[in-house]
């Protein structure tokens, strides 16, 4: 049985699909124009703008980014910030969301209100600095990965999941005589691989991202990630001096610069860009498992 | 390996009394389980707290927190007295104040867009691309804002065809708060409807079927079934924002800040970094950070509150 529409609800519709049309427009054209932009050749893009003919295209701006040893280096470290930082954080929710789901724990009650209390009100950005400055963290990888590496979220995410597995296997596994060992790591461990898909993918997502903890922790730039490259060359404008030879005069370095930004901007986005179609429906889970309380 | 196995079988009989000892002793694997985040919490969520009392004294690193003087309230009294604590506090109550009213509404109406269409394959693809911006990161954001709106850039480019000179959107305070809440809104509103999304999904078809049979259209039968549907995820969505008001991100207006635009972007955040890490005053930063987390969880009790009394009872904690 189909519903019937009137002309009214016809028209109702066709507007409909215009304002979804027009919104997928405004968030993807920006992208769009990001990545022509990046395949131009510099002069005639600050000259003329986009331009679709193949003769007006290069890959300068790429071969600017891909050479470029800050660039990489931040790679490089993103990539390990962000493995080990979704490693630590699944590994510590996973574990504490587990024990929490678990009616034996005595003191269930004060230890959930004590992370609690962590979501709502903290010390500040001051405090946490200087407590990361005084147990000798700074300037050393531990600071972007441990810090945040508890959250709370997460915990309660597991938590709510692990809740979710019946206690029957549980049971049944103690009355054979497993170890409690033996039967997170035997029965509900392979059964909680999409959590641990879920919490991996936002921390890892997240740390991709992000640039605060490092600015304020990591004076060193070899340790520095992406993301405060990226700051460097889109924001505070600075190109570093090894991806333009000093020889090369002033006006060279304004002629790339704008190029620069855009193949940065395609290439610090592209393995979120790869992953994301792939993953969408872990992190739409995410969001769900989320809202669930 | 027999008597492990008795041993195991016996702890989960639950015996009638017991000293906490002894039971954490039986189930020492499940403390054990906690203890990794539980020693993480007090280290990193806790110590900070502790450390927060530097805000009450005259804070010098080479004294330490214990050895430092109290000095009371001098430090808030500072910041209250202060040129600056009007403009600050009022830039960060309207930013987010602003960002709230006008980013609520948006994925609703996405939401009841998305749910008119009738194809499942073309709305999981409009879907796919209104979601997308959600994982790009603040810091290209910011950058991609700094080249469009650039005075060469291509939206000055449509506007200096038009009228003739380019408008300084990045140094124009006027502009900053416009800018920052629709780019906001530009990323995260796609990803902020999929919750009601999901919840007009599961509305029966019949229902529908049978207002059509009654004779009402489209937009009665939006706002006779599917508002009412996602009316009670609206008002914890929007009480939750309320509440977390005064907790803006510092990361977003930070990178948008040009030396001309402060008047309105600095925000309570951006000066707590300031003062605290780029200039060295630890105590009067923490005094301000100090108060902010006040001014929030004031926010969140009266909030939670009003969440008790609408969902009869059912708090968020």
């Amino acid at each position: 049985m189909f519903i019937k529409h009137s002309r009214l609800d016809r028209f109702i519709l066709a507007l409909n699909a215009t304002f979804l049309t027009l919104a997928v427009l405004v968030v993807v054209l920006p992208l769009v124009y990001v990545v022509i932009a990046s395949f131009m050749d510099p002069s005639v893009l600050l000259s003329h703008g986009l331009s679709f003919k193949i003769s007006d295209w290069s890959l300068e701006g790429y071969k600017m980014i891909l050479t470029n040893p800050a660039m990489i280096r931040g790679f490089g470290n993103a990539v390990f910030y962000s493995v080990a930082f979704a490693l630590l954080t699944v590994l510590v929710s996973i574990c504490a969301g587990y024990a929490l789901s678990d009616d034996r724990l005595k003191g269930k009650g004060f230890f959930m209100t004590l992370f609690i209390i962590t979501m709502f009100f903290g010390g500040g950005l001051v405090p946490t600095y200087l407590l990361v400055k005084n147990l000798g963290l700074l300037d050393t990888v531990w600071a972007v990965i441990i810090p945040g590496a508890v959250n709370v979220w997460n915990i309660i995410l597991s938590r709510t999941f692990f809740k979710g597995v019946p206690n029957e296997l549980r049971e049944a596994a103690n009355v054979d005589g497993a170890s409690e060992m033996r039967i997170f790591l035997g029965i509900v461990l392979p059964l909680s691989k999409p959590i641990i898909f879920v919490l991996a993918l936002y921390a890892f997502v997240g740390q991709w991202n992000s640039y605060f903890d490092a600015m304020i922790y990591l004076d060193n730039p070899n340790l520095h990630p992406l993301q405060l490259v990226l700051r460097s060359i889109l924001i505070q404008n600075q190109v570093d001096p090894g991806m333009i030879s000093d020889q090369l005069a002033m006006a060279e370095m304004k002629r790339l610069s704008e190029i620069i930004k855009y193949a940065a901007i395609v290439v610090s986005s592209l393995p979120l860009i790869i992953m994301y179609p792939f993953f969408q429906k872990y992190f739409e889970k995410g969001v769900m498992l989320g809202s669930l309380k | 390996m027999q008597n492990s196995i008795e041993a195991n079988a016996r702890s989960t009989v639950p015996k009638a009394s017991g000293s906490l000892l002894n039971f954490m002793k039986k189930h020492y694997f499940l403390y054990l389980m906690l203890a990794p985040a539980l020693i993480l919490t007090l280290i990193f969520k806790y110590g900070p707290m502790y450390g927060a009392i530097i805000a009450f004294k005259d804070f010098s690193p080479i004294k330490g927190i214990m050895g430092s003087e109290w000095v009371g309230f001098y430090n808030f009294e500072k910041f209250l007295s202060s040129p600056n604590f009007e403009v600050i506090f009022m830039n960060t109550l309207k930013l987010s104040f602003f960002g709230l009213v006008l980013s609520f509404p948006v994925p609703i109406l996405l939401a009841l867009m998305l749910n008119q269409v009738r194809r499942s394959a073309i709305k999981k693809n409009i879907q796919l691309f209104l979601y997308a911006p959600n994982f790009i990161s603040v810091v290209v954001v910011v950058g991609m804002l700094f080249i469009f709106l650039s005075p060469t850039g291509p939206i000055n480019q449509i506007f200096t065809w038009a009228t003739g000179e380019p408008m300084m959107f990045m140094s124009r305070p006027e502009y900053f708060r416009w800018i920052y809440i629709l780019s906001d809104i530009w990323t995260s509103a796609g990803w902020a409807s999929i919750i009601y999304v999901a919840a007009l999904a599961n509305v029966d078809p019949e229902l529908h079927n049978a207002a059509n049979l009654d004779g009402a259209n489209l937009l009665q039968r939006i706002r006779h079934i599917d508002l009412p549907t996602i009316r009670p995820i609206m008002a914890i969505v929007f009480i939750l924002a309320a509440g977390g008001i005064m907790s803006i991100g510092f990361e977003k207006a930070y990178l948008m800040q040009t030396a001309t635009n402060l008047p309105t972007s600095e925000i309570i955040p951006t000066y707590v970094y300031k003062i605290g890490l780029q200039s060295g005053d630890y105590a009067y930063s923490a005094a301000v950070g100090l108060f902010n987390s006040l001014i929030n969880v004031v926010l969140l009790i009266t909030v939670n509150f009003i969440v008790k009394k609408l969902n009869e009872g059912d708090g968020l904690y």
